[in-house]
């Protein structure tokens, strides 16, 4: 593939923005019981203000409760989960240069998961109130960063091997802190809660839940944007990107506290969702280059419909038990990290 | 005067330094700094475009300071060609040159149809129109550097820092960039590996050796034999060709 063109990037993210409105209405009518399509259209439809009486009401009251009261909030949190999880992981590879880069490489998570599981478990962030666990793991997340950061400078510029070994290195302290933590844990159902929002979940989303994560994705999202230029000149390289005009050390900082904000919100609400981070940014590069103008909101909307997608798997597998969705990102993404490397190394 | 470095000076922790550097550059000039590998050349351009920051010494351009320049500012005035551009990141070659609009920019600011000529124009200038859409990672070491002086000309910036640009490309691709550069009718201020090269392209010398400037002058001036011998230990001889009336310099292996 020597020569080509690329696919046109307003056609690619229309159809992109058609695929997460399908993929939301399908996704909302899938679970233990199943409502379909074109009753959960009409649901939805029935919502938006003005359109909504245009509509005769001919579903169950129950059909409306689950796919407004559960399932909406729950898809809606994927959408944004993935979405931040996707940016976030193409803010990181921009930062540090390296396509194999995302936010849990380099220790953020394990921070966030630190802080988060000593404030479910202690108590101790409890003085921020209701977004006590959001902040908390977004403290975690940042220390983390910052920490890895300052390590892995060296005559004011960032040493990537010593970036990447120190953000292992911290994160293993991490996650000896979270170990500590949760075995001396005061209770047995604190403990379980833990875990299981450690594994990375979307299960227990509320509409409260949206609000935060939205306005943090919606935030970092322009910001980003703003700054396309900035991160495709970082890819070049300090040198080269401050020969052309970008102050190298205020836009790292930036990326850091972007970074940092939406990875720490995310998991604070829904645990550790593996290797989304990593995986669509990749996939989203070979389609459209690597021009950051593409790649931030075709990642972002690859993101979204893909952690949708992997979390209508995660409670369909063994319904009406459900797994963590983490986990089977982590059982799906795995083998593609392993194959992205060899394909490297060719 | 364009460029007026004074009394620059600057140490690395394992004690290699560059001590108390004086450079003029006049507009339109072609300036070479020579001397032998570790001798300081990048160092003293790395100091120039803000990847080292000197101990003392001021540096000006165009009679502003450029170690306290906003980078936007610097960039706009000064565009700078290294030896090694490796991407890691999938950028075709139309991407890459653009990239070299980016001083002009504001932060809201979209791509203009201006941005898209002279993209253009610039990948014309240097060979590439047909290689536009090529993925940068699949050139070439000689069509890479193409693409790299591309996005210099895209800059727009008339002084031109160099920095052993045609390290590593073989005879017919430096002649090549060396020869786009001249033509640009830019100030330029190069680090250059190879004496005959320098000979050819530059209106004046400057000379390095263990961080300190020994010599400068205009290639007659500086290519005699002694000279050479005295700051890269060879025997050469030197002649001035018939044809281009530039010093030529022939090495002598030992034994001549």
């Amino acid at each position: 593939m020597s020569k080509h063109k690329r696919l046109n990037t307003k056609i690619l993210i229309t159809v992109l923005i058609i695929c997460a409105v399908v993929t939301v209405i399908i996704a909302v009518g899938l679970g233990p019981v199943s409502v379909s399509p074109i009753t959960t259209a009409k649901i939805l439809i029935s919502r938006i203000p003005f359109l909504g009486s245009v509509i005769p009401q001919t579903w169950e009251q129950l059909d409306y409760n689950i796919i407004i009261g559960l399932r909406l909030p729950r898809v809606l949190l994927g959408l944004i989960v993935g979405a931040s999880l996707a940016v976030t992981g193409v803010t990181m590879q921009a930062l540090v240069r390296n396509k194999l880069a995302d936010p849990f490489i380099l220790g953020v998570s394990s921070g966030a998961s630190a802080f988060a599981t000593l404030g479910m478990l202690f108590g101790v962030f409890s003085f921020l109130g209701q977004y006590s666990l959001s902040l908390s793991a977004f403290i975690g997340s940042a220390v983390t960063i910052i920490f890895v950061y300052i390590i892995s400078r060296t005559n004011g510029r960032i040493n990537i091997p010593q970036l990447l070994l120190s953000g292992v290195a911290v994160s293993m302290i991490m996650d000896g802190v979270t170990n500590i933590i949760t075995l001396s844990a005061p209770n047995a159902l604190g403990l379980h809660n833990a875990a299981f929002w450690m594994s990375g979940s979307l299960a227990g989303a509320k509409w409260d839940y949206l609000t935060l994560p939205l306005a943090v994705l919606a935030v970092c999202m322009v910001v980003l944007m703003i700054n396309y230029r900035g991160l495709n000149l970082l890819v070049l390289g300090d040198e080269s990107a401050g020969t052309l005009g970008i102050n190298v050390g205020r836009l790292q900082k930036l990326l850091i506290l972007v970074a940092s904000l939406m990875s720490g919100v995310t998991i604070a609400i829904s645990g550790s969702i593996g290797f989304v981070g990593l995986m669509v940014p990749h996939f989203t590069r070979l389609i459209t280059g690597g021009d950051h103008r593409k790649v931030l909101p075709v990642s972002a909307l690859l993101g979204g419909i893909l952690v949708v997608w992997v979390d209508v798997l995660a409670r369909m597998v063994i319904a009406p038990e459900e797994l963590p969705v983490g986990i089977l990102t982590a059982v799906i993404g795995g083998p593609i990290f392993i194959w992205m490397l060899r394909r490297k190394q060719r | 005067m364009r460029l007026e470095i004074d009394g620059l000076s600057f140490s690395y922790c394992n004690g290699n330094t560059v001590e108390d550097i004086t450079i003029n550059v006049k507009k339109g000039e072609f300036i070479g700094i020579i001397g032998p590998n570790g001798s300081g050349k990048s160092t003293v351009l790395k100091n120039l475009y803000r990847a080292l920051s000197p101990h003392t010494g001021t540096a000006v351009l165009d009679g502003e300071n450029l170690l306290k320049m906003s980078y936007k500012k610097s960039a706009q005035k000064m565009a700078v060609v290294g030896q090694e551009n490796e991407i890691p990141f999938d950028f075709t070659a139309s991407e890459i040159v653009a990239m070299g609009r980016t001083p002009h920019k504001k932060l809201f600011d979209a791509d203009t149809a201006e941005d898209v000529y002279m993209t253009h124009h610039a990948l014309e200038h240097v060979g590439m129109e047909n290689m536009a859409d090529r993925d940068f990672q699949e050139l070439s070491g000689g069509e890479k550097q193409r693409v790299i002086i591309a996005r210099a000309v895209a800059q727009e910036s008339d002084f031109w820092l160099l920095d052993e640009p045609t390290n590593h490309l073989d005879i017919g691709y430096q002649m090549q960039i060396f020869d786009f550069i001249k033509r640009l009718d830019v100030t330029v201020l190069a680090a250059i590996h190879d004496l005959n090269m320098a000979s050819l392209y530059c209106d004046r010398i400057y000379v390095l050796k263990d961080g300190k400037i020994v010599l400068s002058g205009t290639p007659t001036e500086i290519f005699t034999p002694e000279n050479i011998y005295d700051v890269y230990g060879v025997n050469c001889t030197v002649e001035i060709h018939p044809i281009t009336k530039k010093p030529t310099i022939t090495f002598l292996p030992e034994g001549f």
